[in-house]
Protein backbone atom coordinates (compact mmCIF):
# COMPACT_ATOMS: atom_id res chain seq x y z
CA UNK A 1 0.00 0.00 0.00
CA UNK A 2 1.33 3.43 -0.92
CA UNK A 3 1.46 6.20 1.65
CA UNK A 4 -1.12 8.22 -0.20
CA UNK A 5 -3.64 5.40 -0.01
CA UNK A 6 -3.58 5.31 3.78
CA UNK A 7 -6.18 7.26 5.72
CA UNK A 8 -4.78 10.60 6.80
CA UNK A 9 -3.60 9.84 10.36
CA UNK A 10 -1.95 6.59 9.36
CA UNK A 11 -0.23 8.31 6.44
CA UNK A 12 1.27 10.86 8.83
CA UNK A 13 2.42 8.10 11.10
CA UNK A 14 4.19 6.35 8.27
CA UNK A 15 5.91 9.56 7.22
CA UNK A 16 7.00 10.20 10.79
CA UNK A 17 8.46 6.71 11.01
CA UNK A 18 10.49 7.31 7.92
CA UNK A 19 11.94 10.51 9.30
CA UNK A 20 13.04 9.10 12.67
CA UNK A 21 14.19 5.69 11.59
CA UNK A 22 17.81 6.78 11.30
CA UNK A 23 17.73 8.36 14.73
CA UNK A 24 16.14 5.29 16.33
CA UNK A 25 18.64 2.87 14.89
CA UNK A 26 21.49 5.06 16.14
CA UNK A 27 20.15 5.00 19.72
CA UNK A 28 19.50 1.30 19.43
CA UNK A 29 23.02 0.70 18.18
CA UNK A 30 24.57 2.76 20.99
CA UNK A 31 22.55 1.03 23.69
CA UNK A 32 23.34 -2.36 22.30
CA UNK A 33 27.01 -1.53 22.01
CA UNK A 34 27.10 -0.34 25.62
CA UNK A 35 25.48 -3.55 26.86
CA UNK A 36 27.87 -5.66 24.85
CA UNK A 37 30.87 -3.69 26.11
CA UNK A 38 29.83 -4.23 29.74
CA UNK A 39 29.56 -7.93 29.17
CA UNK A 40 32.95 -8.07 27.45
CA UNK A 41 34.54 -6.20 30.36
CA UNK A 42 33.22 -8.76 32.83
CA UNK A 43 34.37 -11.68 30.75
CA UNK A 44 37.76 -10.06 30.15
CA UNK A 45 38.30 -9.53 33.88
CA UNK A 46 37.38 -13.14 34.71
CA UNK A 47 39.50 -14.42 31.87
CA UNK A 48 42.49 -12.34 32.95
CA UNK A 49 42.30 -13.54 36.58
CA UNK A 50 42.03 -17.15 35.52
CA UNK A 51 44.79 -16.81 32.99
CA UNK A 52 47.15 -15.11 35.43
CA UNK A 53 46.62 -17.65 38.20
CA UNK A 54 46.58 -20.63 35.88
CA UNK A 55 49.72 -19.70 33.96
CA UNK A 56 51.71 -18.95 37.10
CA UNK A 57 50.30 -21.72 39.26
CA UNK A 58 49.97 -24.69 36.95
CA UNK A 59 53.69 -25.44 37.11
CA UNK A 60 53.39 -26.10 40.84
CA UNK A 61 50.47 -28.50 40.61
CA UNK A 62 51.40 -32.11 41.19
CA UNK A 63 50.14 -34.93 43.35
CA UNK A 64 53.10 -34.24 45.60
CA UNK A 65 52.18 -30.53 45.98
CA UNK A 66 48.62 -31.33 47.04
CA UNK A 67 49.35 -34.25 49.35
CA UNK A 68 52.65 -33.35 51.00
CA UNK A 69 53.28 -31.43 54.22
CA UNK A 70 55.03 -28.05 53.90
CA UNK A 71 58.74 -28.21 54.60
CA UNK A 72 61.54 -25.84 55.57
CA UNK A 73 59.44 -22.96 56.89
CA UNK A 74 56.86 -23.49 54.15
CA UNK A 75 59.35 -22.66 51.40
CA UNK A 76 59.14 -26.19 50.05
CA UNK A 77 56.83 -29.13 50.03
CA UNK A 78 53.07 -29.17 49.65
CA UNK A 79 49.87 -27.71 51.01
CA UNK A 80 48.13 -30.86 52.30
CA UNK A 81 47.23 -29.48 55.78
CA UNK A 82 45.58 -26.45 54.16
CA UNK A 83 43.63 -28.60 51.70
CA UNK A 84 42.46 -30.92 54.44
CA UNK A 85 41.63 -28.01 56.76
CA UNK A 86 39.50 -26.36 54.10
CA UNK A 87 37.69 -29.62 53.38
CA UNK A 88 36.99 -30.16 57.11
CA UNK A 89 35.87 -26.60 57.65
CA UNK A 90 33.59 -26.76 54.62
CA UNK A 91 31.92 -29.92 55.94
CA UNK A 92 31.36 -28.33 59.36
CA UNK A 93 29.99 -25.20 57.72
CA UNK A 94 27.56 -27.30 55.71
CA UNK A 95 26.48 -29.32 58.72
CA UNK A 96 25.88 -26.14 60.69
CA UNK A 97 24.12 -24.01 58.11
CA UNK A 98 22.18 -26.40 55.87
CA UNK A 99 19.63 -27.76 58.38
CA UNK A 100 19.11 -24.44 60.15
CA UNK A 101 18.92 -22.55 56.86
CA UNK A 102 16.44 -24.92 55.24
CA UNK A 103 14.23 -25.16 58.30
CA UNK A 104 14.21 -21.40 58.79
CA UNK A 105 13.27 -20.94 55.13
CA UNK A 106 10.46 -23.50 55.41
CA UNK A 107 9.14 -21.74 58.48
CA UNK A 108 9.31 -18.30 56.87
CA UNK A 109 7.77 -19.29 53.58
CA UNK A 110 5.25 -21.93 54.60
CA UNK A 111 4.20 -21.30 58.19
CA UNK A 112 4.88 -17.70 59.24
CA UNK A 113 2.06 -15.23 58.73
CA UNK A 114 2.74 -12.47 56.28
CA UNK A 115 2.89 -9.52 58.65
CA UNK A 116 5.17 -6.73 59.81
CA UNK A 117 7.13 -9.06 62.07
CA UNK A 118 8.09 -11.52 59.34
CA UNK A 119 8.90 -8.65 56.99
CA UNK A 120 11.35 -7.30 59.56
CA UNK A 121 12.89 -10.76 60.01
CA UNK A 122 13.26 -11.18 56.28
CA UNK A 123 14.81 -7.74 55.91
CA UNK A 124 17.26 -8.49 58.72
CA UNK A 125 18.33 -11.70 57.02
CA UNK A 126 18.93 -9.86 53.75
CA UNK A 127 20.98 -7.28 55.62
CA UNK A 128 23.03 -9.95 57.39
CA UNK A 129 24.14 -11.13 53.97
CA UNK A 130 25.80 -7.75 53.52
CA UNK A 131 27.68 -7.67 56.82
CA UNK A 132 31.47 -7.70 56.20
CA UNK A 133 33.00 -11.09 56.90
CA UNK A 134 35.51 -9.69 59.38
CA UNK A 135 32.57 -8.71 61.57
CA UNK A 136 31.42 -12.32 61.51
CA UNK A 137 34.94 -13.24 62.53
CA UNK A 138 34.82 -10.99 65.60
CA UNK A 139 31.35 -12.23 66.47
CA UNK A 140 32.64 -15.80 66.20
CA UNK A 141 35.43 -14.99 68.66
CA UNK A 142 32.97 -13.46 71.11
CA UNK A 143 30.35 -16.22 70.87
CA UNK A 144 32.05 -19.50 70.03
CA UNK A 145 35.65 -19.02 71.15
CA UNK A 146 34.97 -17.09 74.36
CA UNK A 147 31.37 -17.35 75.55
CA UNK A 148 30.83 -20.99 74.60
CA UNK A 149 34.46 -21.78 75.39
CA UNK A 150 35.06 -23.76 72.21
CA UNK A 151 38.46 -22.16 71.87
CA UNK A 152 40.20 -21.45 68.58
CA UNK A 153 39.27 -24.63 66.78
CA UNK A 154 37.79 -26.26 63.70
CA UNK A 155 34.39 -26.18 65.42
CA UNK A 156 34.49 -22.45 66.25
CA UNK A 157 35.65 -21.55 62.75
CA UNK A 158 33.13 -23.88 61.10
CA UNK A 159 30.26 -22.47 63.13
CA UNK A 160 31.37 -18.93 62.34
CA UNK A 161 31.42 -19.70 58.64
CA UNK A 162 28.05 -21.42 59.10
CA UNK A 163 26.64 -18.15 60.44
CA UNK A 164 28.15 -16.31 57.50
CA UNK A 165 26.46 -18.63 55.01
CA UNK A 166 23.14 -18.71 56.83
CA UNK A 167 21.64 -15.60 55.17
CA UNK A 168 22.58 -17.01 51.76
CA UNK A 169 21.16 -20.46 52.46
CA UNK A 170 17.94 -19.08 53.97
CA UNK A 171 17.37 -16.66 51.11
CA UNK A 172 18.16 -19.24 48.42
CA UNK A 173 15.92 -21.86 50.05
CA UNK A 174 13.11 -19.38 50.47
CA UNK A 175 13.31 -18.33 46.83
CA UNK A 176 13.25 -22.00 45.82
CA UNK A 177 10.19 -22.65 47.99
CA UNK A 178 8.50 -19.53 46.66
CA UNK A 179 8.94 -20.81 43.13
CA UNK A 180 6.87 -23.92 43.89
CA UNK A 181 3.39 -23.22 42.52
CA UNK A 182 0.61 -22.91 45.10
CA UNK A 183 -1.33 -25.51 43.15
CA UNK A 184 1.08 -28.18 44.47
CA UNK A 185 0.20 -27.18 48.03
CA UNK A 186 -3.53 -26.83 47.46
CA UNK A 187 -3.67 -30.02 45.44
CA UNK A 188 -2.10 -32.00 48.25
CA UNK A 189 -4.15 -30.33 51.01
CA UNK A 190 -7.35 -30.89 49.05
CA UNK A 191 -6.55 -34.62 49.06
CA UNK A 192 -6.51 -34.55 52.84
CA UNK A 193 -2.78 -34.25 53.36
CA UNK A 194 -1.72 -32.38 56.48
CA UNK A 195 0.27 -29.23 55.94
CA UNK A 196 3.53 -30.92 56.88
CA UNK A 197 2.77 -33.89 54.61
CA UNK A 198 2.11 -31.52 51.73
CA UNK A 199 5.34 -29.67 52.40
CA UNK A 200 7.44 -32.78 52.90
CA UNK A 201 6.20 -34.88 50.01
CA UNK A 202 5.24 -32.25 47.49
CA UNK A 203 6.76 -28.85 48.13
CA UNK A 204 10.28 -29.73 49.28
CA UNK A 205 10.98 -32.24 46.48
CA UNK A 206 10.06 -29.58 43.93
CA UNK A 207 12.18 -26.96 45.65
CA UNK A 208 15.13 -29.28 46.26
CA UNK A 209 17.18 -28.44 43.14
CA UNK A 210 17.01 -24.73 44.00
CA UNK A 211 17.75 -25.39 47.66
CA UNK A 212 20.78 -27.55 46.91
CA UNK A 213 22.12 -25.04 44.41
CA UNK A 214 21.83 -22.27 46.97
CA UNK A 215 23.54 -24.40 49.61
CA UNK A 216 26.51 -25.21 47.43
CA UNK A 217 26.95 -21.64 46.24
CA UNK A 218 26.80 -20.39 49.83
CA UNK A 219 29.24 -22.99 51.10
CA UNK A 220 31.65 -22.53 48.22
CA UNK A 221 31.78 -18.86 49.09
CA UNK A 222 32.52 -19.74 52.71
CA UNK A 223 35.31 -22.07 51.60
CA UNK A 224 37.20 -19.10 50.20
CA UNK A 225 36.73 -16.79 53.21
CA UNK A 226 39.72 -15.76 55.31
CA UNK A 227 38.53 -13.15 57.76
CA UNK A 228 36.00 -15.25 59.72
CA UNK A 229 38.52 -18.04 60.38
CA UNK A 230 41.41 -15.72 61.10
CA UNK A 231 40.69 -15.35 64.82
CA UNK A 232 38.54 -18.42 65.33
CA UNK A 233 40.87 -21.30 64.54
CA UNK A 234 43.06 -20.94 61.45
CA UNK A 235 46.78 -21.25 62.11
CA UNK A 236 49.84 -19.78 60.42
CA UNK A 237 51.62 -23.11 60.45
CA UNK A 238 51.01 -26.44 62.14
CA UNK A 239 53.35 -29.38 62.08
CA UNK A 240 50.53 -31.89 62.48
CA UNK A 241 47.14 -32.42 60.88
CA UNK A 242 43.98 -31.56 62.83
CA UNK A 243 42.71 -34.66 64.64
CA UNK A 244 39.57 -33.44 66.39
CA UNK A 245 36.92 -30.74 66.29
CA UNK A 246 38.90 -28.79 68.87
CA UNK A 247 42.14 -28.79 66.84
CA UNK A 248 43.43 -25.70 65.18
CA UNK A 249 43.90 -26.02 61.45
CA UNK A 250 45.43 -24.55 58.31
CA UNK A 251 43.18 -23.45 55.44
CA UNK A 252 43.74 -22.64 51.78
CA UNK A 253 42.59 -19.00 51.78
CA UNK A 254 44.57 -18.16 54.92
CA UNK A 255 47.58 -20.05 53.62
CA UNK A 256 47.36 -18.02 50.44
CA UNK A 257 47.19 -14.81 52.45
CA UNK A 258 50.31 -15.83 54.39
CA UNK A 259 52.23 -16.92 51.34
CA UNK A 260 51.51 -13.71 49.47
CA UNK A 261 51.90 -11.15 52.27
CA UNK A 262 53.21 -12.55 55.57
CA UNK A 263 55.96 -14.99 54.73
CA UNK A 264 59.59 -14.08 55.55
CA UNK A 265 60.74 -14.70 51.99
CA UNK A 266 57.78 -13.77 49.87
CA UNK A 267 59.60 -13.75 46.55
CA UNK A 268 60.79 -17.29 47.08
CA UNK A 269 57.37 -18.72 47.92
CA UNK A 270 55.53 -16.84 45.16
CA UNK A 271 55.04 -20.03 43.08
CA UNK A 272 53.58 -21.81 46.10
CA UNK A 273 51.15 -18.91 46.57
CA UNK A 274 50.02 -19.21 42.95
CA UNK A 275 49.73 -22.97 43.26
CA UNK A 276 47.61 -22.53 46.39
CA UNK A 277 45.40 -19.98 44.61
CA UNK A 278 44.90 -22.38 41.73
CA UNK A 279 43.92 -25.25 44.04
CA UNK A 280 41.49 -22.98 45.90
CA UNK A 281 39.91 -21.70 42.71
CA UNK A 282 39.74 -25.27 41.41
CA UNK A 283 37.93 -26.34 44.55
CA UNK A 284 35.41 -23.51 44.41
CA UNK A 285 34.80 -23.87 40.67
CA UNK A 286 34.29 -27.61 41.11
CA UNK A 287 31.69 -27.00 43.81
CA UNK A 288 29.89 -24.39 41.71
CA UNK A 289 29.94 -26.60 38.63
CA UNK A 290 28.51 -29.50 40.60
CA UNK A 291 25.73 -27.18 41.78
CA UNK A 292 24.93 -26.31 38.18
CA UNK A 293 25.04 -29.93 37.02
CA UNK A 294 22.91 -31.06 39.94
CA UNK A 295 20.29 -28.45 39.15
CA UNK A 296 20.24 -29.40 35.48
CA UNK A 297 19.90 -33.06 36.42
CA UNK A 298 16.95 -32.46 38.76
CA UNK A 299 15.24 -30.14 36.30
CA UNK A 300 15.40 -32.79 33.63
CA UNK A 301 14.14 -35.42 36.03
CA UNK A 302 11.27 -33.19 37.11
CA UNK A 303 10.10 -32.61 33.57
CA UNK A 304 10.25 -36.35 33.00
CA UNK B 1 -35.93 -36.48 50.31
CA UNK B 2 -34.59 -35.34 53.68
CA UNK B 3 -32.09 -38.21 53.93
CA UNK B 4 -30.87 -37.42 50.46
CA UNK B 5 -29.29 -34.14 51.52
CA UNK B 6 -25.52 -34.19 51.72
CA UNK B 7 -24.62 -30.56 52.11
CA UNK B 8 -26.66 -27.99 53.92
CA UNK B 9 -25.45 -24.41 54.01
CA UNK B 10 -27.12 -21.93 56.33
CA UNK B 11 -26.63 -18.17 56.49
CA UNK B 12 -23.06 -18.37 55.32
CA UNK B 13 -21.14 -15.08 55.31
CA UNK B 14 -17.55 -14.82 54.22
CA UNK B 15 -15.26 -11.80 54.44
CA UNK B 16 -11.86 -11.16 52.91
CA UNK B 17 -10.73 -8.58 55.46
CA UNK B 18 -13.49 -5.96 55.21
CA UNK B 19 -14.83 -7.09 51.85
CA UNK B 20 -17.86 -9.35 52.11
CA UNK B 21 -17.59 -12.00 49.39
CA UNK B 22 -20.55 -14.19 50.40
CA UNK B 23 -23.81 -12.86 51.84
CA UNK B 24 -26.28 -15.00 53.74
CA UNK B 25 -25.89 -17.97 51.44
CA UNK B 26 -28.33 -20.82 51.97
CA UNK B 27 -28.08 -23.96 49.90
CA UNK B 28 -29.02 -27.60 49.95
CA UNK B 29 -27.20 -30.12 47.81
CA UNK B 30 -28.53 -33.60 47.18
CA UNK B 31 -26.66 -36.86 47.01
CA UNK B 32 -25.58 -38.19 43.63
CA UNK B 33 -26.60 -35.10 41.81
CA UNK B 34 -24.61 -32.57 39.86
CA UNK B 35 -25.05 -29.05 41.15
CA UNK B 36 -23.78 -26.24 38.97
CA UNK B 37 -22.75 -22.85 40.35
CA UNK B 38 -22.98 -20.11 37.76
CA UNK B 39 -22.60 -16.36 37.78
CA UNK B 40 -20.33 -13.59 36.51
CA UNK B 41 -16.65 -13.41 37.48
CA UNK B 42 -16.05 -12.27 41.04
CA UNK B 43 -19.57 -13.17 42.20
CA UNK B 44 -18.32 -15.55 44.87
CA UNK B 45 -19.01 -18.96 43.35
CA UNK B 46 -15.41 -20.21 43.55
CA UNK B 47 -15.09 -18.76 47.04
CA UNK B 48 -18.25 -20.60 48.00
CA UNK B 49 -16.94 -23.85 46.53
CA UNK B 50 -13.79 -23.52 48.61
CA UNK B 51 -15.79 -23.12 51.81
CA UNK B 52 -17.08 -26.67 51.28
CA UNK B 53 -13.65 -28.25 51.88
CA UNK B 54 -12.33 -25.38 54.00
CA UNK B 55 -9.64 -24.50 51.51
CA UNK B 56 -10.28 -20.85 52.35
CA UNK B 57 -8.62 -21.57 55.69
CA UNK B 58 -5.32 -21.09 53.87
CA UNK B 59 -5.96 -17.38 53.47
CA UNK B 60 -5.17 -15.45 56.64
CA UNK B 61 -7.66 -12.64 56.13
CA UNK B 62 -10.75 -14.83 55.63
CA UNK B 63 -13.51 -14.77 58.23
CA UNK B 64 -16.58 -16.95 58.10
CA UNK B 65 -19.85 -17.17 59.98
CA UNK B 66 -22.91 -19.29 59.44
CA UNK B 67 -22.81 -23.06 59.05
CA UNK B 68 -21.96 -25.66 56.44
CA UNK B 69 -23.18 -29.12 57.37
CA UNK B 70 -22.01 -32.18 55.53
CA UNK B 71 -23.88 -35.35 56.46
CA UNK B 72 -25.36 -33.43 59.36
CA UNK B 73 -22.08 -32.25 60.88
CA UNK B 74 -21.05 -28.60 60.82
CA UNK B 75 -17.62 -28.52 59.22
CA UNK B 76 -16.84 -25.17 60.83
CA UNK B 77 -17.21 -26.67 64.31
CA UNK B 78 -14.03 -26.62 66.36
CA UNK B 79 -14.18 -30.41 66.63
CA UNK B 80 -14.15 -30.88 62.84
CA UNK B 81 -11.17 -32.82 61.52
CA UNK B 82 -10.14 -30.88 58.41
CA UNK B 83 -8.02 -33.74 57.08
CA UNK B 84 -10.98 -36.16 57.27
CA UNK B 85 -13.22 -33.51 55.72
CA UNK B 86 -10.93 -33.03 52.73
CA UNK B 87 -10.67 -36.78 52.27
CA UNK B 88 -14.44 -36.92 52.08
CA UNK B 89 -14.81 -33.78 49.94
CA UNK B 90 -12.34 -33.89 47.07
CA UNK B 91 -11.50 -31.04 44.71
CA UNK B 92 -10.56 -30.64 41.07
CA UNK B 93 -9.00 -27.31 40.20
CA UNK B 94 -9.41 -24.89 37.33
CA UNK B 95 -5.98 -25.47 35.90
CA UNK B 96 -4.91 -29.12 35.83
CA UNK B 97 -2.36 -29.38 38.64
CA UNK B 98 -0.65 -32.76 38.41
CA UNK B 99 2.30 -33.06 40.78
CA UNK B 100 5.73 -33.36 39.13
CA UNK B 101 5.73 -37.09 39.73
CA UNK B 102 4.82 -40.14 37.71
CA UNK B 103 1.22 -40.92 36.75
CA UNK B 104 1.22 -43.74 39.30
CA UNK B 105 2.62 -41.55 42.08
CA UNK B 106 0.03 -38.86 41.40
CA UNK B 107 -2.88 -41.23 41.87
CA UNK B 108 -1.25 -43.01 44.79
CA UNK B 109 -0.49 -39.71 46.54
CA UNK B 110 -3.79 -39.47 48.43
CA UNK B 111 -3.93 -43.09 49.59
CA UNK B 112 -0.29 -42.87 50.67
CA UNK B 113 -0.80 -39.80 52.87
CA UNK B 114 -3.75 -41.63 54.40
CA UNK B 115 -1.45 -44.44 55.41
CA UNK B 116 -1.73 -47.09 52.70
CA UNK B 117 1.77 -48.45 52.10
CA UNK B 118 1.19 -51.88 50.59
CA UNK B 119 2.16 -51.91 46.94
CA UNK B 120 -0.54 -54.37 45.92
CA UNK B 121 -3.31 -52.33 47.51
CA UNK B 122 -1.99 -49.19 45.87
CA UNK B 123 -1.85 -50.95 42.49
CA UNK B 124 -5.51 -51.85 42.81
CA UNK B 125 -6.52 -48.33 43.84
CA UNK B 126 -4.51 -46.72 41.04
CA UNK B 127 -6.05 -48.92 38.37
CA UNK B 128 -9.58 -48.51 39.72
CA UNK B 129 -9.27 -44.74 39.98
CA UNK B 130 -7.78 -44.36 36.51
CA UNK B 131 -10.56 -46.51 35.08
CA UNK B 132 -13.19 -44.44 36.85
CA UNK B 133 -11.61 -41.30 35.42
CA UNK B 134 -11.65 -42.83 31.91
CA UNK B 135 -7.89 -42.53 31.61
CA UNK B 136 -6.72 -46.12 32.18
CA UNK B 137 -6.71 -47.22 28.55
CA UNK B 138 -4.58 -44.25 27.53
CA UNK B 139 -1.92 -44.61 30.23
CA UNK B 140 -1.91 -48.22 31.42
CA UNK B 141 1.32 -49.11 29.60
CA UNK B 142 3.10 -46.06 30.86
CA UNK B 143 2.24 -45.51 34.51
CA UNK B 144 5.81 -44.52 35.34
CA UNK B 145 5.86 -41.69 32.86
CA UNK B 146 5.88 -38.13 34.25
CA UNK B 147 2.36 -36.78 34.62
CA UNK B 148 3.59 -33.50 33.15
CA UNK B 149 4.01 -35.23 29.79
CA UNK B 150 0.26 -35.81 29.46
CA UNK B 151 -1.97 -33.49 27.43
CA UNK B 152 -4.06 -30.89 29.28
CA UNK B 153 -7.22 -32.97 29.06
CA UNK B 154 -5.43 -36.10 30.24
CA UNK B 155 -3.87 -34.14 33.08
CA UNK B 156 -7.30 -32.99 34.23
CA UNK B 157 -8.64 -36.56 34.14
CA UNK B 158 -5.56 -37.61 36.09
CA UNK B 159 -6.42 -34.98 38.70
CA UNK B 160 -9.93 -36.42 38.85
CA UNK B 161 -8.47 -39.92 39.27
CA UNK B 162 -6.26 -38.58 42.04
CA UNK B 163 -9.33 -37.30 43.87
CA UNK B 164 -11.29 -40.52 43.32
CA UNK B 165 -8.39 -42.54 44.78
CA UNK B 166 -9.16 -41.26 48.27
CA UNK B 167 -12.80 -42.39 47.85
CA UNK B 168 -14.58 -39.13 48.53
CA UNK B 169 -18.35 -38.68 48.78
CA UNK B 170 -18.39 -35.25 47.25
CA UNK B 171 -16.29 -33.97 44.37
CA UNK B 172 -15.90 -30.20 43.97
CA UNK B 173 -14.90 -28.96 40.54
CA UNK B 174 -13.74 -25.40 40.01
CA UNK B 175 -14.20 -24.63 36.30
CA UNK B 176 -12.54 -27.94 35.43
CA UNK B 177 -12.71 -27.44 31.66
CA UNK B 178 -11.87 -23.75 31.32
CA UNK B 179 -8.29 -24.55 30.29
CA UNK B 180 -9.25 -27.35 27.89
CA UNK B 181 -10.19 -27.64 24.22
CA UNK B 182 -13.74 -28.69 23.17
CA UNK B 183 -12.90 -32.37 22.73
CA UNK B 184 -11.18 -32.68 26.09
CA UNK B 185 -14.08 -30.73 27.59
CA UNK B 186 -16.58 -33.19 26.19
CA UNK B 187 -14.66 -36.10 27.69
CA UNK B 188 -14.74 -34.46 31.12
CA UNK B 189 -18.46 -33.76 30.77
CA UNK B 190 -19.15 -37.40 29.84
CA UNK B 191 -17.11 -38.36 32.85
CA UNK B 192 -19.09 -36.08 35.16
CA UNK B 193 -22.33 -37.74 34.03
CA UNK B 194 -20.86 -41.16 34.83
CA UNK B 195 -19.41 -40.10 38.15
CA UNK B 196 -22.68 -38.85 39.53
CA UNK B 197 -23.81 -42.48 39.78
CA UNK B 198 -21.45 -42.73 42.74
CA UNK B 199 -20.53 -39.23 43.82
CA UNK B 200 -22.14 -35.92 44.62
CA UNK B 201 -20.67 -33.28 42.35
CA UNK B 202 -20.58 -29.51 42.73
CA UNK B 203 -19.20 -27.71 39.71
CA UNK B 204 -18.41 -24.06 39.11
CA UNK B 205 -18.69 -23.13 35.47
CA UNK B 206 -18.65 -20.05 33.27
CA UNK B 207 -20.14 -22.00 30.45
CA UNK B 208 -23.96 -21.86 30.40
CA UNK B 209 -24.24 -24.74 27.98
CA UNK B 210 -22.05 -26.84 30.23
CA UNK B 211 -24.27 -26.12 33.23
CA UNK B 212 -27.33 -27.01 31.17
CA UNK B 213 -25.72 -30.19 29.82
CA UNK B 214 -24.31 -31.75 32.96
CA UNK B 215 -26.18 -30.46 35.99
CA UNK B 216 -29.37 -31.45 37.77
CA UNK B 217 -29.60 -28.31 39.88
CA UNK B 218 -28.17 -24.87 39.32
CA UNK B 219 -27.45 -21.98 41.65
CA UNK B 220 -27.05 -18.49 40.26
CA UNK B 221 -24.65 -16.24 42.18
CA UNK B 222 -24.55 -12.47 41.89
CA UNK B 223 -22.43 -10.17 44.05
CA UNK B 224 -21.98 -12.79 46.73
CA UNK B 225 -25.64 -13.76 46.98
CA UNK B 226 -27.49 -16.75 45.65
CA UNK B 227 -30.23 -15.11 43.61
CA UNK B 228 -31.88 -18.26 42.47
CA UNK B 229 -31.44 -21.97 42.88
CA UNK B 230 -33.37 -24.90 41.58
CA UNK B 231 -33.84 -27.55 38.97
CA UNK B 232 -31.53 -26.86 36.04
CA UNK B 233 -34.17 -27.41 33.39
CA UNK B 234 -36.60 -25.02 35.01
CA UNK B 235 -33.93 -22.45 35.66
CA UNK B 236 -32.82 -22.44 32.04
CA UNK B 237 -36.33 -22.31 30.62
CA UNK B 238 -38.38 -20.34 33.15
CA UNK B 239 -36.07 -18.47 35.54
CA UNK B 240 -37.87 -16.64 38.34
CA UNK B 241 -35.61 -13.62 38.50
CA UNK B 242 -35.16 -11.25 35.59
CA UNK B 243 -31.42 -10.96 36.37
CA UNK B 244 -31.02 -14.73 36.11
CA UNK B 245 -32.64 -14.65 32.71
CA UNK B 246 -30.45 -11.74 31.62
CA UNK B 247 -27.31 -13.63 32.65
CA UNK B 248 -28.32 -16.94 31.12
CA UNK B 249 -29.26 -15.36 27.83
CA UNK B 250 -25.97 -13.46 27.76
CA UNK B 251 -27.18 -9.90 28.39
CA UNK B 252 -24.37 -9.45 30.92
CA UNK B 253 -21.59 -11.47 32.41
Amino acid sequence: MKKSQLPAPLGELAADNGRSRGHHSLVEGLAFGLLRLSMLLVIAAIFFIFYDIFSKGVGMISWEFITAMPRRGMTEGGIWPAVLGTVYITLITAAASVPVGVFAAIYLNEYAKKNMFTRVIRLSIRNLAGVPSIVYGLFGVALFVRALELGTSLLSAGLTLGLLTLPVTITASEEALKAVPDSFREGALALGATKWQAIRTNVIPSALPGIITGMILGISRAAGETAPILFTGAAFYLASLPNSLSSRFMALPYHLFIMSTQHHSIEKVRPIAYGTALVLIGLVVTMNMSAILLRAHYRKKMRG
Amino acid sequence: METNLVIQVKKLNLYYGKFQALKEVNMEISRQEVTALIGPSGCGKSTFLRTLNRLNDLIDSVQIDGSVSIDGKNIYDKSCDVVALRKKVGMVFQKPNPFPKTIYENVAYGPRVHGIRERKKLDVIVEKSLREAALWDEVKDDLNRSALRLSGGQQQRLCIARVLAVEPDVVLMDEPTSALDPIATQKIEDLIRELKEKFTIVIVTHNMQQAARVSDSTAFFLNGEVLEMGDTEIMFTRPLDQRTEDYITGKFG
